[in-house]
């Protein structure tokens, strides 16, 4: 199979409870490589599981996840693979305090990919530049607004030159004046050509960006589609009810 | 005036406080094997952990200390040389019986310590270095560790501090001539009970205000990128 035609993502028959509450359920899923999907749904229908399953931060009992041809298995190799290759954005932005812009950019590439500093830091100023924020590398993140922080998260992501990009809910923590600037850095790393998963309720953004939009509801992919189609002509009461409130609250 | 004693409490505050280091060191060993245990994922860590800081907790530092001396050193060179392993006259030295006994006893309170430190650390700093796929030894002591320790750095310092106090126990246990001890022996002496006794608690405010100085420092370095601008 050649690069191009292999898929970056798959998921089959992917299943996980905590509990007796089953989160995801039979999910299902192929993202090709560069493709850009938004996954939205009601809170707690787990479309944060379902991405946090594709890096291994969340386990599930049954399925298969393949990432740009990796198995993601329990063992650690696998899951050490996979994680150099996913970089993933959160809605609480979790950059490290106690290290500076800069060094929270660099400490993966060279503890992970083994860079030397000097080319690690080329890099992240490199990244920082294109997040528009290469003058605060010396700042510590709580000196940062929340908007910068999350930019700084996704510099901080794509240092490890990632080959699939998960968000999820990147815009959820920030103050409605600072939600354009994150939207913004990432309608341009749409535009690189970036295989995304993007958890958000942000329709605007899936308009502009999305090749595919996926609407979850009680752990089940209920419809997908373009995003124009979806969104004119939801088949499902289920999704016509969701637009209606999220129409209902921008 | 100090009677010729004053070489005698110089060579008791660096007995005092050589105590103090190894015992302090020794126990922030047990801190973390105890942390480990207690957050572990496993039942049997978890329920050792606990019978640990439960039961050092509650007895008196003295009688664990005794027991380490009079019964689990005693036990164990018994043992050793039973097995062939040392001469039938081997016996620990006492210091390192009291250093390892005073040791495990902070431990105890180390272990409580780096839990809540622990269990403090928003979630989200454990997935970012995972998803990021920084391995365990630069998760922990690059981003997880140093949260624990700002965090847990003001308790570790009262534990230091004790530890400092707690040193004077040793002399119950052989002829160690720390502070305190010299400071007794000074006084009843030379009748001078006063003179020696402010003597010692003089060295004992010595040893605490320095350490708080640079306790002081460690913390404010510790806070670094925690302030808002």
């Amino acid at each position: 199979m050649t690069a191009g035609a292999q898929a970056a993502v798959t998921l089959q028959g992917v299943n996980t409870s905590f509990g007796s509450n089953h989160v995801l359920r039979d999910i299902s899923l192929t993202v090709a490589q560069g493709e850009r999907v938004v996954i939205c749904g009601p809170s707690g229908s787990g479309k944060s599981t379902m991405i946090r399953c594709i890096n291994g931060l969340e386990r599930y009992q049954s399925g298969h996840i393949t990432v740009d041809g990796i198995a993601l298995t329990r063992d650690a190799t696998s899951l050490k693979r996979i994680r150099r290759d996913v970089g993933m954005v959160f809605q609480s932005f979790n950059l490290f305090p106690h290290l500076t812009v800069l060094e929270n950019c660099v400490l993966a590439p060279m503890s992970v990919r083994g860079m030397k500093r000097a080319e690690a830091k080329a890099l992240a100023m490199d990244y920082l530049g294109r997040v528009k924020i290469p003058e605060q590398a010396r700042k510590y993140p709580n000196q940062l607004s929340g908007g910068q922080q999350q930019r700084v998260a996704i510099a901080r992501a794509l240092c490890m030159q990632p080959r699939v990009m998960l968000f999820d809910e990147p815009t959820s923590a920030l103050d409605p004046e600072m939600v354009r600037e994150v939207l913004d850095t990432m309608v341009e790393l749409a535009g690189s050509g970036m295989t995304m998963l993007c958890v958000t309720h942000e329709m605007g953004f899936a308009r502009q960006v999305a090749d595919r939009v996926i609407f979850m509801d009680g752990g089940e992919i209920v419809e997908q589609g373009a995003p124009d189609t979806l969104f004119a002509a939801p088949k499902t009461e289920r999704l016509q009810r969701f637009l209606a409130q999220i129409l209902r609250s921008h | 005036m100090m009677g010729g004693y004053g070489g005698q409490f110089l060579a008791g505050i660096l007995l005092t406080l050589e105590i103090s280091v190894c015992s302090y060191l020794i126990g922030l060993i047990f801190g973390v094997l105890g942390a480990a245990a207690k957050l572990a994922p496993w039942r049997v860590l978890r329920v050792l952990g606990n019978l640990y800081t439960i039961i050092v907790r509650a007895l008196p530092e003295l009688l664990l200390l005794l027991i380490a001396f009079y019964v689990l050193a005693g036990a164990l060179s018994g043992l050793a040389a039973s097995v062939g392993l040392v001469k039938s006259d081997f016996s620990f030295s006492p210091f390192l019986v009291a250093v390892i006994a005073l040791g495990f006893i902070q431990g105890a309170y180390v272990t409580e310590i780096l839990r809540a430190g622990v269990l403090a650390l928003p979630r989200g700093q454990s997935d970012a270095a995972l998803a990021l796929g920084l391995s365990f030894p630069v998760r922990w002591g690059r981003v997880l560790g140093p949260q624990v320790l700002r965090h847990a750095l003001p308790a570790l310092g009262n534990v230091w501090l004790n530890a400092t106090k707690d040193s004077s126990l040793i002399s119950i246990v052989g002829a160690f001539a720390d502070v305190l001890k010299v400071s007794s022996l000074a006084a009843a002496a030379t009748k001078q009970y006063i003179l020696f006794y402010a003597l010692a608690a003089l060295c004992f405010l010595l040893i605490s205000v320095v350490s708080m100085w640079i306790l002081n420092a460690l913390h404010i370095r510790s806070r670094r990128g925690l302030h808002i601008a």
